[in-house]
């Protein structure tokens, strides 16, 4: 190819598509229990395990899952991690967070749906690092007004 | 596994900011270079496989109709595979898995991501459906969560697992710096490591893979062509690969059973018993140097919960029994879609002798491996010197 003055350039492009999502039969109640401030899951009658949130059918037996089981708002912390940079959907006023998966009592998962820690300063790395532990204890905190969706936890406390 | 398969040939693109180029002349840079070195001309090629991350990373859906030119597909047959990070160790199964059946004899492999082009951390949050799992800051946390969970089940605390990462990252990028190819190519301390800004703690700035474009393109052949066309062909020893369910609470991401399983099928295919002793060179997929460490568990290379003793001690670092990522791994360079795919040229590249500044003495049997979805799903390639 001969020789080129001009340097490669780029062009601007943008996709945007709004989607409408089913949550069918399951999810929906699951998340309309959050307005009253219950958190449900489903047993498995073949396996026996309790998962959050709820499942329309148990991922190992393919067995519908349609019993109900309002579950503990308190449980373990199973793993976390402290956030602070911003990304795509993670905006400077956002940081730092906590992002946790939490074992509710007598639950056979981890749950891990928009699950923050929080309830004291945040910004205090050191006292992070001395509450926050694999194993502490914490209880779901709820927004004053809630919708039906993942938001309506507002964050989960650390018990002492 | 059926037929024997080999690989003939590899292809990689200078892997970084590739502003320079057109997506489809980046994919063709790496196609032109398979060919060079196989010494084959697309009219001997029976088919295509090709894979990348969900293709709205670039903005062009099925991007694979956008390639046809540059992937030399025009009238053969063209099989798309991806599992998200572990895509390229997919389009490698595939390929082997279309001549070992003996369906075909010579299959182009490739795969390729320009991840510049777009927002990577939005592309790779739309994995996940945005009502029930909504892992906030992508990729980065949910490995560090992952990471955070294998420390607190074994109970390693933060000190020894920081300087284990830190090893880790030291030698991946010593392993950039001797590789020409990879995006990343800088000289970094202990030190700067661990006073490298937080991301998503523990993992901190060099602890976390690049946004690269690149594309990679391998050549896999049945027996008798690749003894007809390459004089030292990379012969593959075994393969496994496993997916878990979509909740990723369900299962333990500590003891990673898709990991495990995936490379004892592998080594049971290869007939390694001893994985640590009998490997001369591993390419583990180590987007974060935290990961790296539970991978050196989970693919059997240490015993569960000692990856930080055994990386202090020097055991995958360069010289040591087993050396991990000398290419620079993906901590130096990670289009996602061709990772995978790059593991696989880069132990094909150890095995046959012809990796350069980054080559391995004597190295005669590789392990390639990477990980994809949801933390859902683990690839292992291992190819030898010897059929």
């Amino acid at each position: 190819m001969a020789e080129q003055k001009e340097k490669p350039r780029k062009v601007a492009a943008m996709g945007m598509v709004p989607y409408e999502m089913a949550l069918g039969p399951t999810w929906t109640r699951f998340f309309e229990g959050f307005k009253e401030k219950k958190i449900l899951g489903t047993k498995c009658n073949k396996c026996g395990r309790v998962l959050v949130p709820a499942r329309p059918f148990c991922s190992r037996c393919f067995e519908p899952m349609e019993e109900w089981v309002e579950v503990a708002q308190e449980g373990t912390i199973v793993t976390w991690s402290y956030v602070n940079y911003t990304y795509f959907g993670v905006t400077p006023d956002m940081i730092p967070l906590i992002g946790a998966t939490i074992k509710l009592d007598g639950v056979d998962c981890g749950t891990g749906m928009w699950t923050q820690i929080g309830g004291f300063d945040i910004k205090d790395f050191e006292l992070v690092t001395k509450k926050v532990k694999v194993g502490a204890r914490v209880r779901a905190v709820w927004r004053r007004k809630r919708q039906g969706n993942f938001r309506d936890i507002d964050y989960w406390k650390i018990i002492e | 596994m059926g037929r024997a398969v080999a690989v003939i040939g590899t292809g990689q693109t200078k892997h970084g900011r590739r502003d320079d180029l057109s997506y489809p002349d980046l994919v063709r840079e790496a196609v032109k270079k398979v060919f060079e070195d196989a010494g084959i001309t697309p009219r001997d090629v029976d088919g295509v496989v090709y894979g990348s991350m969900p293709s709205m990373m670039e903005g062009v859906a099925y991007n694979h109709f956008y390639f046809a030119d540059a992937l030399r597909v025009v009238g053969k047959p063209l099989l798309r595979t991806e599992t998200c990070g572990s895509t390229g160790q997919s389009v490698a199964h595939t390929a082997i898995h279309w001549v070992a059946s003996g369906m075909a004899d010579v299959i182009l492999a490739i795969a390729s991501e320009k991840e510049n082009e777009g927002d990577a951390q939005a592309t790779m949050m739309t994995i996940l459906e945005p009502f029930l799992q909504v892992v906030i800051g992508g990729a980065p946390i949910a490995f560090s969560l992952q990471s955070r969970e294998w420390m607190g089940y074994y109970h390693i605390d933060d000190a020894k697992a920081r300087e284990a990462a830190s090893i880790v990252s030291v030698d991946s990028h010593d392993g950039g710096l001797a590789n020409p190819l990879a995006h990343i190519r800088v000289k970094l301390s202990k030190e700067d490591i661990t006073n490298a800004p937080i991301i998503t703690y523990p993992v901190r700035f060099y602890d976390v893979c690049p946004i690269s474009d690149g594309a990679c393109a391998v050549i896999f052949a049945s027996e008798e062509k690749a003894k007809k066309i390459c004089k030292k062909p990379a012969w593959v020893k075994g393969i496994g690969f496993r997916g878990e369910e979509y909740f990723i609470g369900d299962s333990s991401k500590a003891v990673w059973q898709s990991t495990i399983e995936a490379s004892k099928e592998a080594y049971k295919e290869a007939g390694i018993t001893n994985p640590l002793k009998e490997l001369d060179v591993a390419e583990v997929y180590n987007p974060f140097s935290y990961q790296e460490l539970m991978f050196l568990e989970c693919l059997g290379l240490c015993p569960p919960g000692e990856a930080p003793d055994y990386v202090i001690k020097g055991t995958f670092s360069p010289g040591g029994e087993l050396p991990c990522d000398p290419s620079g791994g993906v901590l130096c360079t990670n289009p996602i879609g061709a990772a995978g795919l790059i593991r696989v040229a880069e132990a094909a590249l150890q095995v046959t002798g012809k990796a350069g500044e980054h080559q391995v003495e004597g190295a005669k049997l590789a392990l390639s491996h990477a990980m994809g979805g949801a933390m859902q799903f683990n690839g292992v390639t291992i190819l030898g010197s010897e059929l």
